[in-house]
C-alpha cells in the first residue's frame, strides 16, 4: 500500500550518531523500521546503541549491508557532500532531512542528480521525511498519527503535514505514503514527481496535495492533475497572507512564469485543475472527504 | 543576507567590473574628504539603504530625492548634509522609512543609453540565468510585464560554468558591437564569478551604461547572498550593516528563531514555517491583521519560548497573541510549560489564545489550566484564530 518505501526497506542513516540522527533513528526503529546501518565517518567499526553497525562510508552500507535507501542527519554545510556520496554508492533513494543547506550546493546537486538518469531519487532537504504508515518510517515525522489506508499525502511543510494526516485519521481515513518534499527553493523531489507517483500507485485512491508561496512546483503538479488524474485531489496553499518580497528581489520573480508564485495563482491553478480546495489548514481532510468517501 | 551599493559596487570592482569611482561616508568630515577626492564635472550624493527606489523617495523632512547629481562640491555637500541621518520613504521601505547613515559619494557619468543586466539563481532549473535588457534604468518587473520581448535570459549550467558563447549572447541580444562585445564579456565573466563563488541569490546591475566614449560601466548594483552560505564568507558576513535590520529579527536570530515582523496586531508563535503561514492566513481570513511571522521551529525549549515570547511583546502594536503548536517531536507539554514560564516572567497584559495539538497534548493543556495565567485554550486552529481575532478586534 505504498511508494518508495515499505517493509522491505533497508535504511542506512548517515549522520547516525549525532543528536538528532540518534533520536530520530530510535523513533523510527520503535515504529518498525529496518535500519540496517549507520554511517559516521571516522567511527567506523563501532555499534550504535549496541545494534546498528556504524561505518566509515556509504557505499559499505551498500555492499556489506545491502542497504537501498539512505537518511541524512548531517550538520547543513556537510549535507550536500553526504548526498552526493549517497549518489556515488547508487543508493535509489536518498531523504535529506537537514535545513539550512546552500542553495548553491543544492544547484550542484541537482546535477548529479539529473545524471543518474533516474536511478537516485531525492526527497528534500529541509523536509520531514517519508512514511508508509504501519511499514516504514524514516524522518521525523510523529509516527503515531498515522494510520494505514488509501490516501496519498505530498507537502512543503512538516506540521501542515501532521495538521492534515491528523485530521484524516481522526475521520477514520489512514494514508498510502506521505512524503514531504521540503521547503528549500531547490530540491530533489518536486511536486508533481510526487503526484505523479501516487496517481500510478494502485493502492493510492486519494491525493493531498499542501503547497506554499513561492516558484511554481504546485502550477506544474495542477497541470499534470488536470490532464491526468482522476483520482480525487484536494490541496491547501499557505502564504496567502505572507509579505511580498521579503525572500528574493525583483529579477528573481520574473524568472517564474508571470504571475507564479503567489498563493492566488497557485488556489486558481488548483480550481482549475479540478483539485477540491481548503481554504484553511483545518478544512483539509474535508476538502478531500467532500469529493472522497473511501 | 543584502549589503549596500557602495559594498556590491567594491565587490564587483574586486571582480573586474568596472564601477564610477566612489567614496563611503558617514559624517560630514568624511563627506568632505569624499568630496575632495572626485574628479570630473559631475558628483552623485546617494543614500545607502537596504531599499530601492531611492532617487523618487522623499525624506520625513520633506526634502526630495535620496539620490542626487550635482555640479560642484558645495552642491554635494548642501545634498549630503540633507541627506546624512536623515530618514529616507521610498516605494519599499514602507511608511516609517529608513534612517541614512551612510553616504555614497561617486564621480558622475554622461550616459549614451542604459540597459539592465542581473544573474540570479532559478529555482526551477537550478542554475543561474543571466537576464539582460536593453530598458535600463527603470523596473524591470514593468518592462517584463509589458516587453517581454525585450528581456534575454540565458541559463548558465554548473557543470560548464559562464562561456564565451552565454556573453556573446547577450552582448548580441543588447544590440553591442565591436569592442562593447568584449567589454560586456568581461563584466559578465565578473558578475558570474562573484555569484558563484559568494554564493549570491541575486546580483542586479540596473542600470548598466554606455557612455558616449563608448565605456561599458555598472552605475548602480544590488546584491544578494544565500544566509544559509554566508557562513562560508567571512568577507561577506562582514558587510552585514544591524542599522538595515529590523532590532527583533536581529533578536530572533540569536535563539535561532524564524521571526520576521510585520504590520499587524496579532502576534504568533508556531513550529514550522508552514504552519505559521498558514496561521497568519487564517487570522487574515477572519478579518484581524498578523503581527509577525515566527517558527520557533522542532527543537523549542523552555528558553527559547520564553524568548520568543519578549520578542514578539516588544512590538508594541501588538494587542494579543495566538500560539498555535502541532507536537510532533516537539512535546506540547514542554511547549506548555514554556509558555507558563515565559507569561509569569513578563508582564502579559494582552489577550493570549493557545492551541496544542499533537504529543502529550492531555498533559500540555493540563499544565495550561492548573497554571493560573489568564489565557484562553483553543480546540482547533479555526477555532483559535476566530478567539484572538474577537479578543483584539472586539
Amino acid at each position: 500500500m505504498s511508494i518508495l518505501v515499505n517493509k522491505d526497506t533497508r535504511l542506512v542513516v548517515q549522520g547516525l550518531t549525532g543528536k538528532t540522527g540518534t533520536f530520530h533513528t530510535q523513533q523510527c526503529i520503535e515504529y518498525g523500521t529496518n535500519v540496517v546501518a549507520g554511517v559516521t565517518p571516522g567511527k567506523g567499526g563501532q555499534l550504535w546503541e549496541d545494534t546498528v553497525p556504524v561505518l566509515n562510508t556509504v557505499s559499505e552500507a551498500v555492499k556489506q549491508h545491502g542497504a537501498n535507501v539512505s537518511v541524512i542527519y548531517v550538520p547543513p554545510p556537510f549535507a550536500a557532500d553526504s548526498i552526493l556520496e549517497a549518489i556515488a554508492a547508487e543508493i535509489p533513494l536518498v531523504i535529506c532531512i537537514t535545513e539550512g543547506v546552500p542553495v548553491r550546493d543544492m544547484a550542484e546537486v541537482r546535477k548529479a542528480l539529473d545524471a543518474t538518469n533516474g536511478k537516485t531519487r531525492l526527497i528534500g532537504p529541509n523536509c520531514p521525511g517519508i512514511i508508509t504508515p504501519g511499514e516504514c518510517k524514516i524522518g521525523i515525522m510523529p509516527g503515531y498519527i498515522h494510520k494505514p489506508g488509501r490516501v496519498g499525502v505530498v507537502s512543503r511543510s512538516g506540521t501542515l503535514t501532521y495538521e492534515a494526516v491528523y485530521q484524516l485519521t481522526t475521520r477514520g481515513h489512514g494514508q498510502s505514503t506521505c512524503i514531504g518534499i521540503g521547503g528549500d527553493p531547490i530540491n530533489g523531489t518536486s511536486q508533481l514527481d510526487a503526484v505523479r507517483m501516487l496517481n500510478e500507485d494502485p493502492e493510492t485512491d486519494a491525493i493531498i496535495m499542501i503547497g506554499e508561496i513561492g516558484g511554481s512546483a504546485e502550477e506544474e503538479a495542477c497541470a499534470y492533475i488536470k490532464e491526468h488524474v482522476k483520482k480525487p485531489v484536494a490541496g491547501f496553499i499557505a502564504g496567502a497572507s505572507a509579505p511580498k518580497g521579503r525572500t528574493m528581489g525583483h529579477a528573481g520573480a520574473i524568472v517564474s512564469a508571470s504571475g507564479a508564485g503567489t498563493a492566488e495563482a497557485k488556489f486558481a491553478a488548483m480550481e482549475d485543475a479540478g483539485v477540491s480546495i481548503a481554504r484553511n489548514p483545518s478544512e483539509i481532510a474535508d476538502a478531500l472527504l467532500k469529493i472522497y468517501q473511501g | 543576507m543584502n549589503i549596500h551599493e557602495y559594498q556590491a559596487k567594491g565587490l564587483l570592482a574586486d571582480y573586474g567590473v568596472p564601477v564610477p569611482s566612489g567614496y563611503a561616508a558617514t559624517t560630514a568630515e568624511e563627506v568632505d574628504s569624499a568630496i575632495a577626492k572626485i574628479e570630473g564635472d559631475l558628483i552623485v550624493v546617494k543614500a545607502q539603504i537596504h531599499a530601492g527606489g531611492r532617487g523618487k523617495g522623499t525624506f520625513t523632512d520633506g526634502y526630495k530625492g535620496g539620490v542626487k547629481v550635482v555640479k560642484d562640491a558645495a552642491a554635494a555637500k548642501d545634498a549630503a548634509a540633507a541627506m546624512l541621518n536623515n530618514t529616507l520613504v521610498t516605494a519599499q521601505t514602507g511608511p516609517a522609512g529608513r534612517k541614512v547613515q551612510t553616504l555614497y559619494i561617486t564621480e558622475g557619468c554622461d550616459i549614451a543609453h542604459e540597459y539592465y543586466l542581473a544573474i540570479v539563481l532559478d529555482r526551477e532549473t537550478a542554475q543561474a540565468v543571466i537576464i539582460a535588457s536593453t530598458e535600463g534604468g527603470m523596473d524591470i518587473e514593468a518592462v517584463a510585464e509589458k516587453t517581454p520581448e525585450k528581456i534575454t535570459r540565458v541559463p548558465v549550467s554548473p557543470s560548464t560554468g559562464i562561456r564565451p558563447h552565454h556573453c556573446r549572447e547577450v552582448a548580441f541580444s543588447l544590440g553591442f558591437a565591436g569592442d562593447q562585445v568584449k567589454q560586456l564579456s568581461k563584466i559578465l565573466v565578473g558578475v558570474y564569478k562573484m555569484f558563484w563563488e559568494k554564493n549570491a541569490m541575486l546580483v542586479e546591475i540596473n542600470p548598466l551604461i554606455t557612455t558616449p566614449e563608448g565605456e561599458v560601466v555598472a552605475l548602480d548594483a544590488k546584491v544578494s547572498f544565500d544566509g544559509n552560505a554566508v557562513f562560508k564568507h567571512a568577507d561577506i558576513l562582514a558587510l552585514r550593516d544591524l542599522n538595515e535590520e529590523d532590532p527583533k529579527e536581529i533578536e530572533a536570530s540569536k535563539y535561532d528563531l524564524a521571526y520576521i515582523a510585520l504590520d499587524g496586531n496579532i502576534a504568533c508563535m508556531v513550529n514550522g514555517a508552514g504552519l505559521a503561514m498558514a496561521t497568519m492566513d487564517i487570522i487574515q481570513s477572519f478579518g484581524g491583521s498578523p503581527a509577525n511571522f515566527l517558527d520557533v521551529g522542532g527543537g523549542a525549549n523552555e528558553e527559547k519560548v520564553t524568548a520568543a515570547f519578549k520578542i514578539i511583546l516588544s512590538d508594541p502594536n501588538v494587542k494579543g497573541i495566538l500560539v498555535n503548536i502541532f507536537g510532533g517531536i516537539m512535546k506540547c507539554d514542554v511547549i506548555a510549560r514554556g509558555v507558563v514560564a515565559a507569561a509569569k516572567n513578563i508582564d502579559l497584559n494582552v489577550p493570549l489564545v493557545v492551541r496544542l495539538e499533537g504529543t502529550n497534548v492531555e498533559a500540555g493543556k493540563k499544565i495550561l489550566s492548573e497554571s493560573g495565567i489568564a489565557l484562553t485554550p483553543a480546540d482547533s486552529l479555526v477555532h483559535a484564530a476566530e478567539l484572538i481575532v474577537k479578543q483584539v478586534n472586539g
